[in-house]
């Protein structure tokens, strides 16, 4: 009954450079005036096969791409093969590959989310209703992991905040929190004790707002693998990759800050804030640098940059806060 | 149930111990010990079908690292092996063993300092004294030096008794070396645990010998087997072995 998900072969993907030529030729067609109605065709339309194509606007992706400079760094995009290769999804084994080798046996349809707290809408919505009105866009960001490692993705979906607004959080709404899916005969990591099932996340809403923030629903171009997040995760580029909750069912707005899995498991190593933080060292290790995936061997590490490049953005989110003690 | 009798079956007939184990068995061992650097190559290289590690360095330093600490578990474990199973002539492998414990341990140590870190000497620096976890490593790196340099037969000769003291220190780098293990995982400690456990059966497998043994106990042979000529070898308790044993000519 449950038909697998077909992998994508190797020889399926767009290679980087094609597929960044590619989005230049659109952006022509999209001058020449094509545009409106591939605009239009592209809010919402996310098939349930992972790695299928996605259309999405590229107009509004161009101003957000500027955000990824940054001198000195690297900024190519990883390849697929990196990106949907090496996983921090512990829902599907604590291994960087377990995820892509694992995550194919979790169905994304039917999906529903779930809305509730301190908002005048709530509800439970199936996927196709919950994303229907927002047109996609593509955003590359840089992603750093706390582990001290990163990479630069082409993400496709659409910014959080505008999602929120559609729920009119009231003033009580602090908070914003998230959580994963909770299914272990899909998910084998859940079968153990490793962390605090369900997976939650959470944000001021604030940041929530804050344009940067964005949820997720392809990579290059196609519906978003399974052991990326599918078929919803959030991507909050100026904190550790940690943030960026995978495969979401409901999403809740509240007065007080919410319980965060990381946080739960090591207070003293992972806080509620998250933000990338160069001059803030890991309890074990160091953040000042970060070893970028793909970069050539002998020069992997580069500096790691406050909040990972995107201060002019978020900084004064943080102004007055003592960030060596919310880290 | 005694240990290598003369009329036992044993394989290569034709050969006394010495060759058997200078001609087939420790050329065996040699080869088995450089496998992982295959099975390293065909991760990083894609070859026989693995998928390239997307971050090899990482991958890199955390399989020598974990070859190393392989490699030191099972020189802990020929003395246990050797009185168990009755294998007097174990101890031949050790040095082997024990020399590539520091090779994949240097080769660890290389990936980190060339490939993870670009040489940058200030955060080797550092890390070495800020991060424990490093310094736990580094320690029982800086260890096994003087391991590997007296373990020369004449080494052996020249420090006498004290070689076999000097060689105690790597019940320490076990130790420090499964706590680094342990102290750089993120959260999901079952494979450092699993290697600790392992490492407190082999320790405690000789401190039960070791108390067993100061407990006077009538003269009679121990089950297991205990033959005039291992009776000497019952000395290396707590891993004294002596200097002039003749388990390491060869």
């Amino acid at each position: 009954m449950a038909a697998r998900i077909p992998r994508i072969a190797p020889s399926e993907i767009t290679p980087p450079e094609a597929y960044f030529n590619r989005r230049a030729f659109l952006t022509g067609a999209l001058a020449a005036g094509a545009g409106a109605a591939l605009g239009r065709a592209a809010a919402a339309i996310v098939p349930a096969q992972s790695g299928a194509p996605l259309t999405y606007t590229i107009d509004a992706a161009e101003s957000v791409e500027a955000l990824v400079h940054a001198p000195g760094q690297n900024e190519k995009p990883n390849t697929w093969e990196q990106i949907t290769h090496y996983n921090n999804y512990y829902e599907f084994g604590t291994g960087k590959s377990d995820p892509a080798e694992y995550a194919g046996q979790l169905q994304t349809r039917p999906w529903n989310v779930i809305v509730d707290g301190e908002a005048e809408v709530t509800g439970n919505f199936p996927l196709e209703e919950f994303l229907n009105p927002y047109a996609l866009e593509e955003r590359i960001y840089r992603f750093r992991c706390v582990e001290a490692w990163s990479m630069v993705i082409p993400w496709v979906g659409f910014p959080l905040a505008t999602l929120l607004k559609r729920f009119k959080p009231t003033s009580r709404a602090k908070y914003v929190a998230f959580q994963t899916l909770y299914r272990p005969s899909q998910m084998p990591g859940q079968r153990l004790d490793i962390l605090q099932w369900p997976y939650r996340e959470g944000l001021r809403i604030d940041e929530a707002m804050n344009p940067l923030a964005f949820m997720v629903v392809g990579l290059y171009g196609r519906v978003l693998p399974n052991q990326s997040g599918a078929p919803l995760r959030l991507i909050v580029p100026w904190k550790y990759g940690f943030k960026g909750i995978k495969a979401i069912v409901r999403i809740t707005f509240t007065e007080n800050q919410p319980a965060t899995t990381w946080s739960q498991a090591a207070p003293d190593e992972y806080g509620f804030y998250a933000n990338v933080n160069p001059n803030v060292p890991h309890p074990r290790w160091s953040q000042a640098t970060e070893r970028r995936i793909g970069n050539p061997f002998f020069h992997e590490r580069q500096p790691t940059l406050m909040f990972n490049g995107y201060a002019n953005e978020v900084a004064s989110l943080y102004k007055g806060m003592d960030l060596h003690r919310y880290f | 149930m005694t240990a290598t009798s003369p009329t036992r079956s044993r394989p290569f007939p034709g050969l006394n111990v010495e060759r058997r184990y200078r001609l087939v068995y420790k050329p065996a061992v040699f080869l088995a010990s450089l496998m992982p650097i295959g099975w390293i190559a065909s991760h990083l290289l894609g070859w026989f079908g693995f998928l390239p590690a997307v971050d090899p360095v990482k991958f890199l330093e955390l399989e020598f690292g974990q070859t190393a600490l392989n490699f030191i578990l099972l020189t802990l474990m020929i003395t246990p092996v050797r009185q168990l199973a009755g294998l007097t002539h174990l101890p031949r492998l050790r040095r082997m063993l024990g020399l590539f414990a520091f090779f994949y341990a240097a080769l660890h140590f290389t990936v980190y300092v060339v490939l993870d870190l670009d040489l940058d000497w200030h955060m080797v620096g550092a890390d070495i004294i800020k991060r424990p976890y490093i310094t736990v490593g580094f320690t029982a790196l800086l260890l096994l030096i003087p391991l590997a340099v007296t373990s020369t037969q004449r080494m052996m000769r020249r420090l006498g008794k004290r070689w076999a003291k000097l060689h105690r220190l790597v019940y320490l780098i076990a130790i420090l070396g499964v706590w680094h293990y342990y102290w750089q995982v993120k959260l999901d400690v079952r494979e450092p645990l699993l290697y600790a456990g392992i490492l407190a059966l082999l320790l405690g497998y000789r401190v039960v010998r070791s108390l067993r043994k100061r407990t006077p106990r009538p003269a009679t042979t121990r089950p297991g087997g205990m033959t005039p000529h291992t009776v000497a070898a019952a000395c290396d308790e707590i891993g004294t072995k002596v200097g002039t044993s003749s388990w390491y000519s060869s």
